[in-house]
């Protein structure tokens, strides 16, 4: 005889299932929501952009200087580059905010995956949540890579994999396409810090580290997906055939700029995991500051200072 | 003649009385599992003690050295605080023996510096700073400062902030320090004399993340708040790593320049 549970203890373990199912998952926070980034950091990289070689703090190897030292502005005017994306680690240097938001399981309601919002240079970013593996290492490497996440107490933990080279900085300094990246994201209250880790065996000689807040803000309009692009010819020499923009070795022409506007020595200008500790400050001892600003001396919130917001070294009211 | 059906649970109150004792039995684990009372030295779901290092990878051009006069990039000064700033004279604060004015508190973590941090007594946790030469407490529980003065450093309230998971149960080793910080004189959020007044507040979130390596960071969110020389809160975030000793611990006095 096949048992069979009373009718009466029926709706006992519906209940008991229906609230347990309603649980949340393990620690669970909720991140969803639009995030405003007010750049009130590094905002000279996050608004007008850095300078052409500005490698301060960013710990290259040899191979990331030279990398990054070869790069020519020019190349993004290139049709095939114009629609380029750029990857996640993006998200810590452009001066937006995040629109977070969860994907469902249909069956079960559980969430699969976040997704972090696109913009008009950076793809949508998933991040999967239930247990799937990341690709072999030869699969498709794409702008956005492919990203899992597990909850550490109350902080998602990813980590990317599959990522095509992308800017550890907007003057171009590069991550390869060996790059990943595991970024914690932490909320308290209204705020939103994420922690990011490139590692990089390519370029880097120890892992970058970058911490970026954002704060809760309804209000603020932001979309969810990239925008449109289409390729034009913008400089009518890009579109002959072999044309790649390009410094060689030894010939870019902005190595010495930092120095003469900051009086930074070289040895700091062009990075180096040195470079971002303490004790680094023993080889500034000779660095005596500039007299006075004249070159983006103010911002993100400028109006009515009287001051230098960009490169013009005009004052705005 | 007593009815009998009316006496036998139904269904659903069978279904009440499952639920209502799951709970009961969910919510006594939870509370056996925090012990009553214990000390917020005992209670720490992190361990942030030991020596951190300051890693520079924002802003380095304003943190690593003095900027230029007039530099205020990235922080959202009012109007009263560039007439301020506009006349800083480092000559002037050393003649005045306050060379510290950039160490205080809502300044401090920003400079390149190494962190030593451990437990002065069951509710107080010490932050030693390197470059400066600095002391912070970080108070727990019910603690005031009597009588309050102003100081350099201020007045910090602690409290952590265990992970929360399912069922009110907490997530070991796993948590956040909450810090606010008050009743401060007045003094610089950056060595070029951007202004911070004597009614700035500085929250912060203390937050460690444990690497597959074995690294840990610290992560610190701040804000600062003064309504006299900010136009909104300063909202930052920046990153120590933990080092295995305090080898590389270096004193050195604060600089005015």
């Amino acid at each position: 005889m096949t048992p069979t549970l009373s009718i009466s203890f029926r709706p006992a373990l519906l209940v008991v299932a229906v609230m347990l199912a309603g649980t949340p998952s393990f620690a669970q926070v909720d991140l969803t929501g639009i995030w405003r980034n007010f750049n009130h950091e590094d905002w000279m990289e996050r608004g007008g952009g850095s300078d052409p070689v500005d490698y301060l703090g960013i710990p290259l190897n040899d191979d990331g200087r030279a990398r990054a030292l070869s790069y020519n502005y020019s190349l993004l005017a290139q049709p095939e580059h114009q629609c380029g994306l750029n990857t996640p680690f993006y998200g810590f240097l452009d001066p937006f905010g995040n629109n977070i938001w969860t994907e469902f399981d249909p069956v079960t309601g559980r969430i699969i995956a976040y997704k972090i919002g696109a913009w008009l240079d950076k793809d949508i970013v998933t991040i999967w949540m239930d247990g799937r593996q990341h690709p072999s290492k030869d699969s498709f490497h794409s702008y956005a890579g492919f990203t899992t996440g597990e909850w550490q107490g109350d902080t998602l933990t990813t980590y990317t994999t599959h990522m095509k080279d992308g800017f550890l900085r907007r003057n171009a300094v590069s991550s390869s396409d060996q790059a990943t990246m595991t970024m914690h994201i932490t909320r308290h209250g209204d705020l939103l810090t994420m922690t990011a880790l490139v590692e990089d065996p390519v370029y880097l000689a120890e892992p970058y580290v970058l911490s970026h807040s954002w704060r809760l803000d309804p209000t603020l309009n932001m979309p969810a997906v990239p925008t449109p692009c289409e390729p034009i010819a913008e400089l009518p020499r890009m579109d002959k055939p072999g044309v790649v923009p390009h410094y060689l070795p030894g010939q870019n022409p902005f190595v010495n700029e930092l120095t003469q506007m900051y009086n930074l020595p070289l040895v700091a200008v062009l990075g180096g995991p040195e470079t971002r500790y303490p004790e680094f400050r023993q080889k500034l001892k000779d660095y005596v500051p500039p007299p006075i600003c004249v070159r983006y001396c103010c911002g993100p919130n400028a109006d009515g200072l009287n001051c230098i917001v960009d490169g013009s070294g005009k004052r705005q009211p | 003649m007593t009815d009998q059906r009316s006496r036998r649970p139904t269904p659903w109150l069978r279904a009440a009385t499952a639920a209502a004792a799951l709970f009961a039995c969910t919510a006594a684990r939870a509370q056996s599992q925090t012990p009553a009372a214990a000390t917020p030295k005992a209670s720490a779901p992190v361990d942030l003690t030991g020596y951190w290092v300051s890693v520079i990878s924002q802003d380095w051009r304003w943190r690593m050295v003095t900027p230029a006069k007039g530099d205020y990039a990235s922080i959202p000064i009012t109007a009263a605080a560039k007439k301020v700033a506009d006349a800083w004279d480092p000559a002037r604060d050393e003649a005045a023996g306050a060379e510290c004015k950039a160490y205080g508190a809502p300044a401090i973590m920003r400079t390149p510096t190494r962190l030593r941090i451990s437990w002065q007594d069951q509710t107080t946790l010490k932050v030693e700073t390197d470059n400066g030469k600095q002391t912070r407490l970080f108070h727990f529980g019910a603690w005031k400062h009597e009588p309050a003065v102003a100081s350099l450093q201020g007045d910090s309230v602690a409290q952590w902030h265990p992970a929360r998971a399912a069922r009110g149960q907490s997530v070991p080793n796993h948590g956040s320090l909450q810090v606010t910080t008050k009743n401060l004189l007045p003094g610089y959020l950056r060595k070029n004399g951007v202004p911070y007044s004597e009614n700035v507040m500085v929250t912060e979130y203390w937050d460690l993340y444990t690497e597959k390596s074995g690294d840990q960071w610290l992560v610190i969110t701040s804000t600062v708040d003064d309504p006299l020389y900010l136009q909104v809160p300063w909202l930052t975030a920046l990153q120590f790593r933990r080092e295995p000793d305090g080898s590389k611990w270096t004193p050195e006095p604060c600089s005015a320049r």
